[in-house]
């Protein structure tokens, strides 16, 4: 049980070649991440500075679930607004006014710029500098891009959380900064483990503003998610040092990382293995039990969070399954190195996207499960493949030990489904004619 | 620059998405940045297709910018072309592409392709949704329609069903029969079902059945100037509506008007006894502006409720809606806030609205019954019941669906008298609907629940003690499952109680907790 994992022999997937391909991308942008930053940031408000579509798209992907008056909007640009660039700034001090004096419980302000503020070159740094004086010391305000020319769905995430790190105040201290949004129990789960193993963290993101988190030459860093690249490099310029380790999906990818963060905090062999053995065995249970329909199955990844990699590892190697193709938005080898090298080899390892063509590898393999986006799920499932949302890996909680069971069962319940149903062979099907004889109908197939 | 924070309509380019996805035959290129693909969701999660949108994205990004965009639009539409092979195109921009400018319709004409190929101009700082698909329909009629030899039968086109439209797909069948009942063919039914050769004979029809004037109004009036055929301006939603489009249908049509009313069952529900409990409830109306105005003459003269408000959001409709009110002796609220519409209901307290999935948000908060009369709706308004708001049957669903967010007649009544019996009492709503007593309203609301959720929503936490008679929950364990999300908690209270009786143990810790999770992991 207290056995330290040898170190790989082969390099796995680290030096593989990696398929580009340049197209169509069927991906959300950076703004989506604040579907989830503000439920997790309880006294910021995410003002997006865009348009109409991106106001739809938060709208869309939230699922509009409407809340009496969520801690997120967007501050719709007008024609007036884009005639002359001065007014726009007078503008967003007006709308941000209104905003604060109908929120007074609002801390913090993130200024989320968009393709229509970042095409017509509108200054959110210079606002958000602007604002933090007049609105002091009551309200802090920062800026991050969650536009689509600039960020792919998670990229908002770490380019909200990137530019927090500048002005975190300094410390000396020696201590652990553990990286990333999880949900609560997530969270704290991760805490209690590393308290056992003697080691106290603190998190980026806080829940609050006023917490006083610092942050300096002696602070070591873990990242608890892969996209968190931007945050990794501003962290690294305030003088902390990364702990770079496989990321703690499943049991072996929790094992691994709170091993490399034992390591750096000097954890010895007993302490470590009485914190993690009871976990670790209901892991692996939960695992084995989760992952029946997983073994010997056919898995295919289209872009979209970055988790792709570390899923990809935890599943063909704690679950058994076998990747035909790992694609993901980026591919940042200092961080998900350590799971490329425990990737066993796969057939396609693929950077950024042309749809129609990974549209057509993935007809060809005809896999047993496609990890997509919400728009292809149901295109794919009519086609007879088995589908997965991405989406939903960044919504629920699937990190650690106890939820390593959760994680398969994300898995394993599209393929327990397609084979429970007795659906096919009977009359309905799609392509039916629609009544009236006008041709096929509104979902029919099209030429 | 507004601020927003719930939106009624999509931009314009979602509009044209909505026409070309309606479409067989039809591609769009759209000059876009890849985080504009979200729109691809609406149609395969919120309306199910199992077909992506036609619709190919140029996802230029930062680097491209004041390079190659230009190229990078002309690259995608010849690809494009190539893979689909449609029978024409139309091609634009969204709101970013429109600030950098390219002229996707000037591009598109040099670059020559053998089939059609149709600009849009879609002002994305200005306009919305139904402006983008009333544009767009009435972009590709103009390019294709041409005038044409009447059919030798009596014959309409149907124009306005779209994709992600509300109960568009039963309203055609509906109409179809009405009109089939009086003898005329139907000639074209568009966007929906049709494809650019479609639209090419939509001249040989001898009018045009405007269905829904959102999204096809500027269509029917070129089509009356251009091929000479008259629209209808009744729409039929409700037993009256009906009763006048039929009459109206005659009249163009020159057809004896006839309307089989052996399936119509409004009327009679209306005035059974157990409907006089709806006598005066007073409802607030609010939709676009088609369905709302419907909405209210059904809702006052065929069901006998007070109409205590009406309104819309999209402006093009405002005017009419405005005498509408009048005529009602309400005010008109006509706003895309959502913010001041919630404003108004609670100012007006009506006992029940008609409204949009925004509306029935706001009923939720406030404990007012809602029912969904007009988009935008979400999943479960795309029933796979049939289930029209038009026609004979239409009515019929009406009926049923405005009354099945109220508390029935005689139930009503016991509720009265019995109104401390802890089964009784006001916020446990109506008997037929399980846990769907209004929420309180509060903090920003309870952790939301994703679009893309695994999780069950209807496994409501049980508050009472059923299992959990003799184990104990430690507080440290209480608390982690407090940390749960709220819509698997009581599932997982149940299990680890249960799970906890089968080892006997009589307490709880959170070890305990994460055995029986683990136990149940599937
Ligand atoms: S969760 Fe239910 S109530 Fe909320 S938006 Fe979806 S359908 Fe409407
Ligand atoms: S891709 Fe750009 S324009 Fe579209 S929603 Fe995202 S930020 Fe807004």
């Amino acid at each position: 049980m207290t056995e330290l994992a040898p170190p790989p022999q082969s390099t796995g997937c680290r030096n593989a070649p990696i398929l580009k391909q340049r197209g169509q991308r069927e991906v959300f942008c950076g703004l989506t991440g604040i579907i989830w930053l503000h439920r997790k940031m309880q006294d910021a408000f995410f003002l997006v500075v865009g348009s109409r579509t991106c106001a739809h798209l938060l709208q869309s992907a939230a699922g509009v679930m409407i809340f009496a008056e969520p801690r997120f909007g967007t501050a719709i640009l007008e024609e007036t607004d884009l005639a002359g660039l001065a007014d726009a700034q007078l503008e967003l001090d007006r709308v941000v006014d209104e905003l604060l004096a109908r929120r007074p419980d609002i801390r913090q302000l993130f200024l989320v710029g968009s393709c229509p503020s970042e095409v017509i070159k509108l200054d959110l740094a210079r606002a958000a500098e602007r604002m933090t004086e007049r609105h002091a010391p009551s309200v802090r305000v920062l800026n991050f891009s969650g536009s689509g020319i600039e960020t792919t769905f998670t990229q908002g995430e770490d380019a909200c959380l990137a530019s927090m790190v500048p002005v975190l105040p300094a410390t000396d201290e020696r201590q652990l900064l553990l990286v990333g949004a999880l949900p609560d129990v997530v969270e704290e789960q991760a805490l209690s483990l590393l308290a056992q193993m003697g080691v106290s963290a603190r998190v980026l993101p806080a829940p609050r503003a006023d917490s006083d988190l610092g942050i300096g030459e002696n602070t070591l860093f873990a990242l608890t998610q892969p996209f968190l690249g931007d945050t990794h490099a501003a962290l690294e310029r305030r003088g902390a040092r990364h702990i770079p380790a496989p990321f703690p999906f499943g049991e072996e990818g929790t094992t691994a990382w709170l091993r490399a963060i034992g390591h750096e905090f000097g954890v010895d062999e007993d302490i470590f293995a009485r914190a993690t053995e009871a976990p670790r065995a209901r892991a692996r249970k939960a695992i084995a039990q989760a992952s029946d329909a997983l073994r010997g199955k056919s898995i295919f990844f289209f872009p979209d969070s970055q988790l792709e990699i570390p899923l990809a590892r935890f599943l063909t190697r704690e679950c058994g399954m076998e990747a035909v193709e790992v694609g993901a938005p980026f591919i940042h080898k200092g961080i998900v190195g350590p799971d490329l090298d425990l990737l066993p080899e796969v057939p396609t390892l693929s950077e950024g996207q042309d749809v129609d063509l990974q549209l057509d590898r993935c007809r060809a393999a005809r896999p047993d499960l496609t990890v997509c986006g919400l728009g292809l799920a149901n295109p794919l499932e009519a086609e007879g493949l088995a589908t997965k949302w991405a989406i939903e890996l960044v919504f629920t909680p699937v990190h650690f030990y106890e939820q390593a069971g959760d994680l398969a069962g994300l898995f394993s319940r599209p393929i327990r489904r397609a084979d429970m149903l007795a659906l096919d062979g009977s009359a309905a099907s799609p392509g039916q004619k629609y009544p009236g004889g006008l041709g096929s109908g509104p979902h029919a197939g099209r030429p | 620059m507004k601020l927003t924070v719930w939106t009624y309509e999509g931009p314009p380019h979602v509009g044209a998405m909505r026409v070309a996805t309606g479409m067989k035959g039809l591609h769009y290129v759209l000059h876009a940045p890849q985080g504009d693909t979200y729109a691809d969701l609406l149609f395969t999660m919120i309306e199910r297709r199992d077909h992506r949108p036609p619709v190919t994205y140029t996802t230029f990004q930062a680097r491209d910018l004041g390079s190659d965009t230009a190229d990078l639009f002309k690259k995608t539409l010849q690809d494009t072309y190539e893979r689909f092979q449609p029978e024409a195109l139309i091609v634009g921009a969204s709101c970013t592409a429109e600030l950098i400018q390219d002229d996707p319709g000037g591009m598109a004409e040099n670059i020559g392709l053998p089939v059609p190929t149709i600009p849009l101009e879609l002002p994305s700082y200005q306009r919305k949704e139904n402006f983008g698909a009333d544009e767009t329909f009435f972009q590709i009629v103009k390019a294709l329609a041409r005038p044409a030899e009447r059919t030798a039968q009596i014959s309409a086109n149907l124009i306005g069903p779209t994709a992600l439209g509300f109960r568009h797909r039963d309203d055609i069948t509906e109409v179809i029969t009405l009109l089939s009942d009086m003898g005329i063919s139907v000639n074209v039914v568009a966007p929906m079902t049709a494809s650019p050769s479609d639209i090419a004979r939509m001249g040989a029809a001898h009018f045009n059945v405007l269905m829904y004037p959102e999204t096809a109004e500027s269509a029917a009036r070129w089509m009356e100037r251009e091929l000479g055929q008259p629209y209808t301006k009744t729409v039929p939603i409700g037993v009256g509506a009906t009763r006048d489009f039929v009459a109206e249908v005659a009249k163009i049509a020159e057809v004896a008007p006839y309307l089989d009313e052996s399936r119509l069952r409004l009327p009679w529900y209306s005035k059974s006894v157990d409907s006089t409990y709806l006598t005066g409830k007073r409802v607030f109306i609010f939709g676009d502006g088609t369905h709302a105005m419907a909405a209210a003459r059904v809702a006052r003269d065929e069901m006998g409720f007070e109409v205590v408000g009406l309104g819309c959001y999209n402006r093009e409709l405002a005017r009419s809606l405005r005498k509408l009110a009048k005529a009602y002796g309400v005010e008109a609220t006509i706003t895309d806030d959502y913010l001041e519409v919630e404003r108004v209901i609670e100012a007006l307290q009506p006992e029940m609205i008609l409204g949009t999935q925004m509306e029935r948000h706001i009923g939720k908060r406030l404990g007012i019954p809602c029912a969904v009369i007009s988009a935008p709706v979400h999943v479960q308004d795309f029933p796979a019941r049939y289930s029209p708001q038009m026609g004979i049957e239409g009515a019929n669903v009406l009926f049923d669906t405005w009354v099945h967010p109220l508390v029935m007649g005689l139930e009503e009544h016991l509720l009265h008298m019995f109104r401390d019996d802890f089964e009784f009492h006001d916020a446990a709503g109506p008997s037929h609907h399980g846990g769907h007593a209004p929420a309180a309203r509060g903090d920003g609301g309870a952790a939301p629940r994703p679009a893309a959720s695994p999780r069950d929503i209807s496994d409501p936490e049980k508050t009472g003690s059923e299992v959990g008679g003799d184990v104990i929950w430690l507080s440290d364990a209480e608390k982690e499952l407090k940390k749960i999300p709220f819509f698997v908690r009581g599932k997982a209270r149940r299990n680890t109680e249960t799970f906890a009786t089968m080892k006997g143990v009589s307490e709880i810790s959170v070890d305990t907790l994460y055995e029986a999770k683990a136990h149940y992991a599937r």
